[in-house]
């Protein structure tokens, strides 16, 4: 079915749904790339005005992606609740904007919308906000997840501390460890990417981090970000494996690029719970996305990568996770090539994993060939903190030395706490003041030897002999 | 407050980890020299992945060695950013520059890739170490190609057009924060249109403070030959390089 307005004589026609969505999407590479970007400003307005215009049941009336036997989709169609979709089943995506945006409308009210809400339903209405809105409707939305302490709070940030090492070195994954939990970071989790793929490396890197978080009695989780077939094989070896990780993209055919289906991820958290290591919750599950990831799998038909990227939420959601985050600035130039776009990226993901009920982090960062630098991070986290981000990704003085992009540094989420007043998760804070890293009003004190003074001996520093 | 950060207790350790640990701090920011240092690593980085290749200078450096200049489809390093697609195909002119200058095995692509200043640095002496091992063996080498706003896929088109066995693309890497001048080396046998990454292998971190360019150049070369011997390269070499050590 066409979708068709016209503006001051001009007529503008948009064969189907899933162009009408591409064409309204607000600037980026990607789409571009893609080649199915708007020709300019007022074609885009264009699409945005007739989309404003579209009723929300159309998006239940049409398949957008018109893939035959997508997991994804038939998922998405079978979690639709038609009972929580009632209060906004005959509004237009305008309206609904406007709906969002009510005072009268708060969180309670959000979180009973969240299985009446497809993704498709909430890029569109993304696509039509400006970065205000966003932020404005996520900062009402709070996503509370537990595992050994409480994450998504209102008012608190939590941070994952990121310790990457070129060559999986020990003894540097625990230096920057202990360097980014000496600076108040880790709450979200103490989370390691692999440069190594083997198993008995997956186990080394968990039992090390299990280590230092049990001699330094940390309340928080730890977690070696490998693939999920090398940690169902960890567990198996009997691996201290707190939460599980995996990469999720919006189409079945892009989950099979990251080699993976949803029968696996069940798999996967099933092993998870089994270890039942955590002591405040069971959200044993957590996912990485990012805009970019199906197109760069040629796994988007032709859908704009911000739909598909709320798709992914669809596939996270179904596994209750402990985290989500999308990679914002990672994937490179060619899907969003600025600070502008990356800003405005970060914080449609996290608006609309919210909305979709997800525990929504960003990795506020950028690569070296993209156009963007320390500042537009500054901003994006500053704007993320406004909307009640769950978490960000914070490594030593901004740079992985393993995977070679700048996140953000320990420092600006202390800029966070401090200036921003977001403390972190209670039970972490709590710990921070008992091991005596922070003043009774949550400031970091000065360089204090606390924790490596309670490592010495355990050999967690020391360089092997 | 003391007017400088007191060292953090870990500094002791900084020395044994690449990363930026133990900077202390100015309240939540970082301390003046320990931003201004990361500042102009990134400075440095953006420098070269907007650097372009010193052509001339490259010819100049490779003397009696025949030399082809050609583009790729990508206009200019902006285009070249926002679409990879174009980097990986010959540009206008490119097909009229290689005619007739076929019937070798082997040919050698230099390409800006990320960093034209890696390729600037580091590509005339990794190709002239690799003419001179190429020389011992059985395999023949064409012309070098110098390739500007090429992705590594556009040896692939390069190689077709001149019916070469195999390719050498040394490209400029993605800068990173540590070094921004590091140049790759991917090789590929029978290089065609569409040919997967995991047909090719790579040797990479070739600079200054990483591996050298006759240490490179000699990798390059016993790759070229394990390829020859068994026709494969990618992921299938290494299975039957692994499976079978004897045929070294």
């Amino acid at each position: 079915m066409a979708y068709r307005i016209t503006l001051e004589q001009t007529r503008f026609v948009f064969p189907d749904l899933k162009t009408l969505m591409a064409r309204a999407t607000p600037q980026r590479s990607g789409d571009e790339l893609a080649g199915i970007a708007a020709s300019g400003p007022v074609e885009r307005l264009a699409a945005q005005m007739a989309l404003a215009d579209l009723p929300l049941s159309e998006f239940l009336r049409h398949d957008l992606m018109q893939v035959d036997d997508d997991e994804v989709t038939a998922l998405i169609a079978a979690r639709h609740d038609a009972r929580a979709f009632a209060p906004i089943a005959s509004m237009t995506v305008g309206e609904f904007r406007e709906w969002l945006l009510d005072p009268a409308v708060q969180h309670d009210q959000l979180q009973a919308l969240t299985w009446g809400l497809t993704p498709e339903m909430v890029a569109a209405v993304s696509k039509i906000m400006r970065l205000q809105d966003l932020i404005a409707v996520a900062a009402k939305r709070q996503v509370v997840t537990r595992f050994r302490n409480t994450i998504g709070l209102r008012g608190r940030l939590s941070t994952r501390n990121q310790p990457n090492h070129p060559t999986d070195d020990s003894l540097g994954i625990a230096i920057s460890a202990v360097d980014g939990l000496m600076m108040g970071s880790g709450d979200a989790v103490i989370g390691v990417n692999p440069a190594t793929d083997t198993v008995a490396d997956y186990i080394r890197i968990v039992q090390l981090l299990d280590d230092i978080r049990n001699h330094l009695e940390i309340p928080t989780q730890s977690c070696c970000l490998g693939h999920v077939t090398v940690a169902l094989k960890a567990i198996e070896a009997g691996a201290p494996a707190d939460l599980i990780f995996q990469s999720v993209a919006g189409s079945a055919k892009a989950n099979t690029g990251f080699g993976i289906d949803l029968a696996l991820l069940r798999e996967a958290q099933e092993a998870g719970l089994s270890l039942k290591r955590g002591t405040l919750g069971d959200n044993v599950m957590y996912f990485e996305t990012g805009q970019g990831a199906a197109l760069s799998a040629e796994a988007h038909y032709g859908t704009d990568q911000q739909t598909m990227e709320a798709r992914a939420y669809a596939v996270a959601r179904e596994f209750r996770p402990l985290l989500v985050n999308t990679v914002v600035g990672f994937i490179g130039p060619e899907y969003l090539f600025n600070g502008k776009q990356i800003i405005r990226a970060g914080l449609e993901d996290h608006f609309c994993g919210k909305l979709l009920g997800l525990p929504m982090g960003v990795d506020v960062c950028y690569t070296n060939h993209a156009d963007a630098d320390q500042e537009d991070m500054d901003t994006l986290l500053t704007l993320l903190c406004a909307a009640g981000v769950n978490f960000v990704i914070t490594v030593p003085g901004a740079d992985d030395i393993m995977l070679n992009y700048q996140s953000l540094s320990h420092h600006d989420a202390i800029f966070a706490r401090e200036t921003l007043g977001r403390p972190p998760a209670p039970e972490f804070a709590t710990w921070l003041e008992t091991v005596g890293l922070t003043a009774a009003d949550g400031t970091l004190r000065a360089a204090s030897p606390a924790l490596t003074e309670r490592l010495s001996g355990t050999g967690l520093l020391e360089a092997a002999p | 407050m003391t007017r400088a950060p007191a060292a953090p207790p870990l500094k002791s350790l900084a020395a044994l980890t690449q990363a930026r640990v133990a900077l202390g701090r100015a309240g939540a920011g970082q301390p003046t020299r320990a931003a201004q240092a990361f500042a102009l690593d990134h400075a440095r980085a953006r420098e070269a992945v907007w650097s372009a290749m010193e052509c001339d200078t490259l010819e100049r450096a490779l003397q009696d060695v025949r030399t082809i200049r050609l583009h790729s489809a990508a206009a200019d390093r902006a285009e070249y950013l926002r679409r990879p697609d174009l980097g990986r195909r010959l540009g206008p002119g490119a097909a009229a520059a290689l005619a007739g200058a076929g019937g070798a095995d082997v040919a050698i692509v230099v390409a800006d890739g990320l960093s034209a200043t890696a390729v600037n640095l580091n590509a005339a002496p990794v190709v002239r170490a690799l003419l001179a091992r190429l020389a011992q063996t059985r395999l023949t080498a064409g012309p070098v190609i110098l390739a500007e706003q090429a992705r590594v896929a556009l040896g692939d088109a390069a190689a077709t057009a001149l019916g070469a066995r195999a390719v050498v693309v040394l490209i400029g890497e993605r800068p990173g924060l540590s070094s921004a001048d590091s140049l790759g080396a991917y090789v590929t046998w029978a290089p065609a249109p569409g040919t997967p990454d995991s047909r090719r292998n790579c040797v990479s971190n070739i600079r200054d403070g990483g591996l050298p360019p006759d240490a490179a150049a000699a990798q390059i070369a016993a790759l070229l030959s394990d390829m020859r011997r068994t026709g494969q390269s990618g992921v299938a070499l290494k299975d039957l390089v692994a499976r079978a050590p004897e045929i070294e």
